[in-house]
């Protein structure tokens, strides 16, 4: 586990550029930031500016058009993509805003997925006790479509901790989610991650939940516009916050 | 292989099960025509060296279209053994009772053979009676045809036979043989001698049994070369069972060849249904590789379940084409020599499974293939596009793979390398023709789509080309079936028809030949006597070439670095005359008409025989008109149209260059009913009994009926292709379901009624039958037109009201298998919709 004086997450003059059609895109520009071990932060910034594409490329699931990403000592830039698959399932649990279960499993072998591909097969009992800390004791064996949107965030949530990541990534987990049902998911996610002491990195347009945070990162047309304390740590101005959630 | 792959591939087919059970039924029926035709070639192959023997019914057959010389009677003397003669011949035969007569092939036997197996008649005891009573055997073929029964009597000849019996079986023929000539078993020593004169055509055989268990083979082939020379052969058991197991061999190949097109199809219906069921994976696969898995082990969870599938099926098809492999010798029954037992050939099994499992699995990893593409950005974002739209190495390899292994499987599995390349290149015509026509018709629709029709209208054309389409599929399956049925229907009207027209109109209709120069008169006085007209008469010379611009026939079969035709070594049954006829057309050269009587006689000849024999106008031919040498130069080379049913010739003589050959003539007339030329038949027959005579209508008969068979063992297997076609369109339908239930729920909220939801379905479906069937057509008439012209050497005949029959057939298909589907699809709810993920 990585303690606070160590980096998990390293960011270097990340640029991403797409080239649609004949002009180039630039997506992220310049974009560096370093999280040490057990930080929570949060990323927020208007629709478009770049949130998504950050996160994929901090998880390795891209590759940028220059900078570097460094995840838990393993500099993204020399792997390949099977490396990077590799650095993710031992380090890494993701949560995504449109839950993303594997329709044709039940909910606990949805939850088993990291751990089979890491090799540990002997889980039933483990995802059974993360099934029932979510609060879905009752539903192991019912399919993705047979749950609701809340429920099927809480199964991906099991999931995202089965393999006991040392980062978490979320992206607008309670996106798809009403206001209530999100912050249900977000209570237990902040639980699960005091719990493990994992360090969490999300993406979210919800203020009661950057609030929540060590560190909010603001972006805006790809940039960093600000990288400042939250209110979790204490001095945190509310109001720039709704500035910058709101997109002006 | 990581445990998890085995793990997550079994897990992820639940739910998956209707989709996956498609990829089965696809190549369940490809694979059951391969095991079925090849575990039947096996046992067939068992049982002609089981039955070798039977086939020769002897262990050494010595036969001439001569009678023996006396050298050949000496080898035969030296042979030894236990010997029976045969001597057979073309003849007619009269049954006084009824007064009719017909054209049969005469066998005049001994008693002895067969030594091996026997010859089955009805009543058993018949087999024997006949010899020992002077009696006759005769086809069930002229028994039905003129309601003889046994006892009737018979004549041939000047001769009077009782019949003793049915023939049921013997040796050496198929059922099929019977259609061609029926046959006629009479003792030997009772054969009208003066039917054999000289100049009359006649097989002579001497059948040989060595108690000694000699080897026939090694007794024989010392003494082949001296045979040769007196034109004479031999044949042993060894090698009537590799003629039978060669043309036996090619038959079943040809058509496995045929069953390997219903596996091709089945192979594009699991390529396209797989290619939807990965599509669908994009998402569950990006989730995996998020979550840590290597991009080789998420295409290898999708192989494997693919392997499993095809594995299945394989199994499947094999269990049906067993059940089918027991109604093959039924399918077959004519064209063969022995009676086949049935028992499951493993080894079939094995490659027919194999080849089906190999076949599907290949095009099953094309789309496959594409999963490597799959971005784990996927999972972030549902719209990324995975990857680039570029063909990746290991596609093309795949594709090469395929192509090399269908032209392969084809060349091995044909008659010859040329049928087996033809196959492959005409199966990739069709593909890819059927192919191009869909991706044609959908850019077009993007391009322009069709203005002022109504919105049902542009909505079901739209439809063609939205994303996911199953066009192109729905495009081969459809396609292809019509090209199978259609071209099948042309080849068979065109021959038909080429046939009919031969005996349409005014032409002559009955023919009379082997009639000597003496009998000319007499019989041209009967003809008129009945009061028919006598339309030719035409004289024919038997001859063989002896050189050809210089080299001898004979000294070209021994340089084994020339070429000796089937046109170097024929009799040739030649004519002399002033003009030429109207089937005929002067291609290079002058006729000459006449012969002055020195030097080399001018001659003309047809041009196939002409290619075949490298000569051209000035060139020198010898010939030998039963042993006496006369030189010929050819002047002029003909193109003759054989479909003309008249004396054709591929060697014709001028007048005056022939008169003192032996000649025979044919004489031609034509009657308006059945009557008459029974009358004329039997009068003939009755005066002048050696002369043979031939009804266009019985040859009619006997054509077709022979050609039903083949077309029915043709069209036995494309069923194959067509019911694999059947499948795949209902699965390409099927599959397609969902969006169409996602598009009918969009359509009814936004008010549309079920009528507009079915009607915009039923265009969607025409306009999918139609431009196929369309397309399926035009490429049947290709290949019917080339069929007709390098096959039947004859011209295309389309039989339009048939044809038009069969693409309603296939439209209204098409849109019945599309409106079974689409039931209850306007009664989904959209809740339904939004919560489904399948
Ligand atoms: N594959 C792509 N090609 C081109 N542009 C893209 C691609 N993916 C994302 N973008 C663009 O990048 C920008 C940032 O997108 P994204 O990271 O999803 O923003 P956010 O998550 O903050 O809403 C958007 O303008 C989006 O259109
Ligand atoms: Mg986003």
């Amino acid at each position: 586990m990585f303690d606070s004086n160590q980096e998990v997450l390293k960011v270097r003059g990340l640029t991403k550029t797409y080239r649609s059609g004949s002009r180039p895109l630039t997506v992220l520009d310049d974009v560096g930031f370093t999280i040490m071990g057990g930080d929570t932060c949060a990323i927020v910034g208007p629709s478009g500016s770049g949130k998504t594409t950050l996160l994929g490329l901090c998880a390795g699931l891209d590759s940028p058009s220059a900078g570097s990403v460094t995840l838990c000592s393993h500099p993204f830039g020399s792997l390949t993509e099977d490396e990077r698959a590799e650095v993710r399932n031992e380090h890494v649990g993701f949560v995504f805003q449109s839950f993303r279960l594997i329709p044709t499993l039940t909910a606990i072998e949805n939850v088993m997925v990291p751990a089979e591909l890491q090799g540990r097969y002997d889980v039933r009992e483990e995802a059974a006790t993360l099934l029932r800390d979510v609060g879905l004791g009752d539903r192991y064996d019912h399919f993705p479509s047979q749950l609701s949107g809340g429920e099927q965030q809480r199964v991906a949530l099991a999931r995202a901790f089965i393999n006991k990541p040392d980062i978490l990534f979320a992206d607008e987990p309670t996106g798809n989610l009403d206001a209530e049902t999100g912050e249900q998911v977000v209570e237990l996610l902040f639980k699960l991650n005091e719990d493990a002491g994992t360090t969490l990195v999300l993406v979210t347009h919800d203020l009661d939940l950057a609030n929540m945070t060590d560190r909010v990162i603001r972006l805006r047309g790809g940039r960093i516009v600000s990288d400042a304390p939250g209110s979790r740590s204490g001095g945190f101005a509310a109001e720039s916050l709704t500035e910058n959630v709101a997109g002006v | 292989m990581k445990q998890w792959i085995w793990r997550f591939a079994a897990r992820d087919t639940r739910g998956n099960r209707a989709r996956l059970a498609l990829f089965v039924a696809s190549m369940v029926l490809g694979v059951a025509a391969l095991v079925s035709i090849n575990s039947f070639g096996d046992n067939l192959r068992a049982a002609i060296d089981e039955e070798a023997k039977t086939l020769l019914g002897a262990d050494l057959s010595i036969e001439s279209g001569n009678p023996f010389n006396e050298r050949t009677e000496a080898v035969i003397d030296s042979l030894g053994g236990t010997q029976s003669r045969r001597t057979s011949f073309a003849s007619m035969a009269y049954f006084p009772r009824t007064g009719d007569s017909r054209l049969v092939t005469v066998r005049g036997n001994e008693p002895g053979f067969p030594f091996y197996g026997a010859v089955e008649t009805d009543p058993p005891e018949a087999a024997e009676n006949y010899l020992r009573n002077g009696g006759a055997l005769i086809d069930g073929t002229l028994m039905q045809q003129f309601g003889v029964a046994v006892g009737d009597s018979m004549r041939i000849g000047s001769v009077s036979y009782k019949v003793e019996g049915r023939l049921l079986q013997t040796p050496r023929e198929s059922a099929a043989v019977m259609l061609f000539s029926p046959r006629v078993y009479v003792p030997l020593g009772r054969v009208d001698s003066a039917l054999l004169a000289v100049g009359s055509r006649a097989d002579y055989e001497v059948y040989f049994r060595f108690k000694d268990n000699r080897d026939a083979d090694a007794a024989i082939d010392p003494l082949r070369a001296e045979l040769r020379e007196y034109r004479v052969g031999a044949d042993t058991i060894e090698e009537e069972r590799e003629n039978w197991d060669e043309a036996l061999t090619n038959l079943y190949r040809f058509l496995g060849l045929v069953g390997f097109t219903a596996l091709l199809l089945g192979s594009l219906g699991v390529a396209s249904s797989i290619s939807v069921y990965v599509r669908q994976r994009v998402q569950t696969i990006a989730v995996l590789r998020v979550y840590g898995a290597s991009i080789g082990s998420t295409v290898w969870v999708y192989v494997l379940q693919a392997t499993a599938m095809g594995l299945f099926g394989a199994a499947l098809g094999s269990g049906i084409g067993i059940g089918i492999q027991t109604i093959i010798p039924r399918i077959l029954a004519d064209f063969l020599p022995v009676d086949v037992a049935f028992s499951i050939s493993w080894g079939a099994v094995l490659m027919g499974s194999g080849i089906g499992l190999g076949v599907t699995l290949l095009f099953a990893l094309l789309p496959l293939l594409s999963l490597r593409n799959v971005s784990p950005l996927s999972a972030l974002r549902s719209n990324v596009e995975s990857g680039t739209r570029q063909r990746s190495v290991g596609w093309w390899l795949t594709v090469a793979v395929i192509g090399l292994g269908t032209t392969g499987f084809a060349v091995a599995q044909a008659p010859t390398i040329g049928m087996g390349v033809g196959y492959a290149g005409g199966i990739f015509v069709v593909f890819m023709a059927l192919a191009a026509t869909a991706r044609l018709l959908m850019w077009a629709l993007v391009r322009r789509p069709p203005k002022g029709v109504s919105y049902t209208v542009k909505q079901g054309i739209a439809n063609l080309h939205r994303p996911n389409n199953q066009t192109l599929t729905m495009m081969l399956a459809l396609g292809l079936g019509t090209f199978l049925v259609t071209t099948m229907l042309i080849s068979e009207h065109t021959l038909v028809n080429q046939i009919t027209f031969a005996g349409a109109g005014e032409s002559p209709n009955l023919i009379f030949y082997d009639i000597q120069p003496d009998q000319v008169e007499p019989v041209k006085a009967t003809i008129v006597q009945e009061g028919l007209p006598i339309m030719s008469e035409v004289p024919i010379v038997t001859m063989r070439i002896h050189a050809v611009k210089g080299r001898t026939v004979e000294s070209l079969r021994e340089d084994s670095t020339a070429r000796a035709t089937w046109a170097h070594r024929r009799e040739y049954r030649s004519t002399f005359r002033d003009q030429l006829t109207d089937s005929e057309t002067l291609v290079a050269g002058e006729f000459q008409g006449t012969f002055g009587g020195s030097g080399p006689v001018p001659i003309s000849i047809e041009q196939d025989v002409a290619t075949e024999l490298e000569v051209v106008e000035g060139d020198e031919v010898i010939w030998d008109i039963q042993g006496i040498r006369l030189a010929s130069v050819v002047t002029s080379i003909r193109e003759v149209d054989w479909r003309r049913m008249q004396t054709n010739f591929f060697v014709v003589f001028p007048d005056g260059s022939l008169d003192r050959a032996p000649a025979q003539y044919v004489m031609m007339t034509r009657t308006d009913n059945e009557e008459a030329s029974a009358a004329v038949q039997s009068a003939i027959v009755r005066s002048q009994p050696n002369v043979s005579s031939i009804d266009i209508s019985l040859v009619l008969g006997v054509f077709d009926a022979i050609f039903s068979r083949i077309a029915f063992v043709a069209r036995f297997m494309a069923l194959f292709s067509i019911l694999t076609g059947l499948i795949v369109l209902a699965g390409a339908v099927f599959i397609s379901r969902f969006q169409r239930i996602e598009e009918s729920v969009l359509l009814k909220t936004l008010g549309a009624s079920r009528s507009t939801v079915l009607r915009i379905m039923s265009v969607e479906y025409l306009v999918l039958g139609v431009v196929a069937s369309l397309t399926g057509i035009v490429l049947a008439l290709a290949a019917g037109w080339s069929i007709s012209i390098f096959v039947f050497d004859s011209t295309l005949s389309i039989p339009a009201m048939q044809i038009l029959y069969i693409m309603a057939t296939v439209v209204g298909l098409t849109v019945l298998i599309g409106h079974l589907n689409s039931r209850g699809v306007y009664d989904r709810s959209a809740l339904e919709v939004l919560r489904s993920e399948v």
